[in-house]
């Protein structure tokens, strides 16, 4: 699994970009997103995820269920 | 100077052009002021500043609107939204909330880049000569956006080296980056201190981002704090000007807040600045639908008050203006300056006709100064307890130039024995307005924000509000139209003070007030 950032809720503040370990993190027309192929989902960098300690909405960076559970 | 030059400025009768020429010669035929000081430390050169600061404080706060609420009548400031993004919460902010019909510090509308902002600050700065400081304040924490804050201030002090660079953070990155203040000579920070105990701070932040980790509660108040003020110290220690920001949130911090002047004055803070917590529902803040109130205006006021007598000064004139706020404190022009239009301009920056109309700003305010110190001799050897509240509408200089029905704020002084002292401002709806009944307005809003006022200095006033004014007990005072707010305040002060001796009104305390939600926006 990666994480992915809800679109409707991310304020385009840009605090999680900086923070992702992977450099998985873009910004497109002002709202960031994920590319779910680099998330790590900080395993092996942070003890949690950084998208999510960081965000300052709740509910914004999310588990993406899509994708298979990430093995370092 | 010697040649005519054309500039902009506010005119005591009515604002457009003026030649700088005809402005000189007013001044010239003004007596100068004497040589002789007071007390010891004013002097002719700084007579219009507060006699509480050393001279090389004064020199950096002097032209600064918001550490100097003298020269926030003078000049204006402007805010670059470069620092969006946040490491802590606020549970007095929402961070999902920006709305074209409402606004509040912390929520802007258009983000910009470090070279977007650039452009923007020697635009404004070639349409208003008196902006004379960049601010950076978010709308998240500059501090928490360090290479954006930085790049832009490297970008600003290439083109505008003569306009001060200052900055306002939450402190929690703060000794990380005090170097780097130091060394971009911003000599002006601000830091928001809310606490200085963990469990009051648990009830204010429910988390913060540290050293990759979400920190809850107490554990995230106390570093927050520790960081705080370990900022603090290291910036005072290096000589630069540090101004508090706190939140007076009733119930949970305001009785915490004497305790929070004394750490921060005995650290070096310069100037501490109290202000009400913004609390509406709509702003959908956890405080705002928990049904967190604000203080009223005397609520506020006693704290600050309280605060002054440990001998610390107190900023009095924050409008809580926006992170994208452009103009006088009081007055928001940042629609003017969208990035649109900014990208659009052709500007070039202009330093000499700058400085020629900030000579002129000076003159004024030295005039104003001296007209202050005379109406002051008048009240020598009068000794009264009575201290009365005046509102006044201005439009800026100092004077009292605006019409009652225009004001979208009032300014409030206390007067007593000792002088005209600023205390605060009021703003309000309106009451020339179309859309809501006037009387509304009035009854609603203006009244309800000057209620413990004894008096309101107009340019003008109608018959009308003047009546319902007076029926709430409030004079309406127009005869001091254009004059220099502090001489009429110590003016219509003397007469009052007769008034109460022959027996021709009484003095009484008059009620509270209240103080309206929001952040100061153009109405």
């Amino acid at each position: 699994m990666a994480y992915k950032i809800v679109a409707s809720q991310c304020t385009g503040c840009s605090a999680c970009e900086p923070e992702c370990p992977n450099e998985a993190i873009f910004e497109k027309s002002g709202i960031f997103y994920i590319k779910p192929e680099k998330c790590t989902e900080c395993i092996g960098f942070f003890d949690e995820a950084q998208c999510v300690a960081v965000c300052p909405v709740d509910d914004t960076c999310v588990i993406d269920n899509s994708y298979p559970r990430y093995s370092a | 100077m010697s040649s005519p030059t054309t500039v902009q400025m506010h005119n005591p009768e009515h604002s457009g052009i003026v030649r700088l020429e005809d402005m000189l010669q007013q001044m010239a035929e003004h007596k100068g002021c004497g040589t002789s000081s007071e007390g010891g430390k004013a002097s002719c050169g700084s007579s219009a500043g507060p006699a509480d600061m050393s001279p090389e404080t004064w020199e950096k706060v002097k032209n600064h609107p918001c550490y100097s609420e003298e020269a926030h009548h003078h000049y204006a400031r402007m805010h670059v939204a470069v620092a969006p993004a946040c490491n802590i919460q606020c549970n007095y902010c929402n961070r999902k909330y920006d709305c074209a019909n409402e606004s509040r510090p912390g929520v802007v509308s258009e983000k910009l880049t470090p070279e977007q902002a650039a452009k923007k600050v020697i635009a404004v700065a070639s349409t208003i000569p008196q902006m004379t400081v960049l601010g950076i304040a978010g709308p998240g924490d500059p501090l928490a956006n360090p290479e954006k804050t930085f790049k832009t201030f490297e970008l600003i002090s290439k083109t505008a080296p003569d306009i001060k660079l200052c900055l306002s953070t939450n402190g929690l990155t703060l000794p990380d980056h005090v170097d780097t203040i130091e060394s971009f000579n911003v000599d002006h920070v601000t830091i928001t201190i809310n606490m200085v105990d963990p469990d009051v701070g648990a009830k204010i932040y429910p988390w913060i981002y540290f050293n990759n980790k979400r920190y809850k509660g107490r554990e995230a108040a106390q570093i927050l704090s520790e960081r705080q003020l370990q900022g603090l110290e290291m910036l005072t220690s290096r000589g630069i000007l540090t101004k508090i920001n706190s939140v007076m949130i009733p119930g949970i911090n305001d009785e915490h807040l004497l305790e929070v002047n004394r750490a921060v004055k005995s650290r070096g803070a310069f100037l501490h600045n109290i202000m009400p917590l913004i609390s509406a529902p709509e702003h959908g803040t956890v405080f705002g639908l928990n049904g967190q109130r604000g203080p009223t205006a005397q609520e506020l006021k006693a704290l600050q008050d309280n605060c002054e007598e440990g001998q610390m000064n107190m900023m009095r004139h924050c409008r809580q203006c926006r992170a994208d706020a452009v103009g006088l404190l009081g007055e928001d022009r940042s629609a003017e300056f969208t990035t649109e239009s900014v990208m659009a301009m052709d500007v070039q920056y202009d330093l000499e006709s700058r400085q020629a109309y900030q000579a002129v700003v000076e003159q004024e305010r030295q005039a104003k100064a001296d007209a202050k110190k005379a109406e002051m001799a008048t009240l020598e050897g009068a000794e009264s307890d009575i201290k009365i509240l005046v509102a006044v509408a201005t439009k800026g200089s100092g004077r009292v130039n605006e019409h009652f029905g225009h004001a979208t704020e009032f300014q409030i002084y206390e007067a007593s024995t000792s002088g005209a002292k600023f205390v605060g401002h009021r703003r309000v709806d309106l009451y020339c307005q179309g859309g809501y009944g006037e009387d509304e307005a009035l009854e609603n809003s203006v009244i309800k924000a000057i209620n413990d006022c004894t008096a309101v200095f107009v340019a003008k006033i109608g018959g009308c509000p003047k009546a319902e004014l007076e029926a709430a007990g409030i004079d309406a005072v127009d005869k001091y139209a254009f004059e220099y707010i502090d001489q009429s305040v110590i003016a219509y002060f003397r007469e009052y003070l007769e008034k109460v001796r022959d027996g021709s009104v009484v003095y009484g305390k008059r009620g509270d007030a209240q103080i309206r939600q929001g952040a100061f926006v153009a109405a």
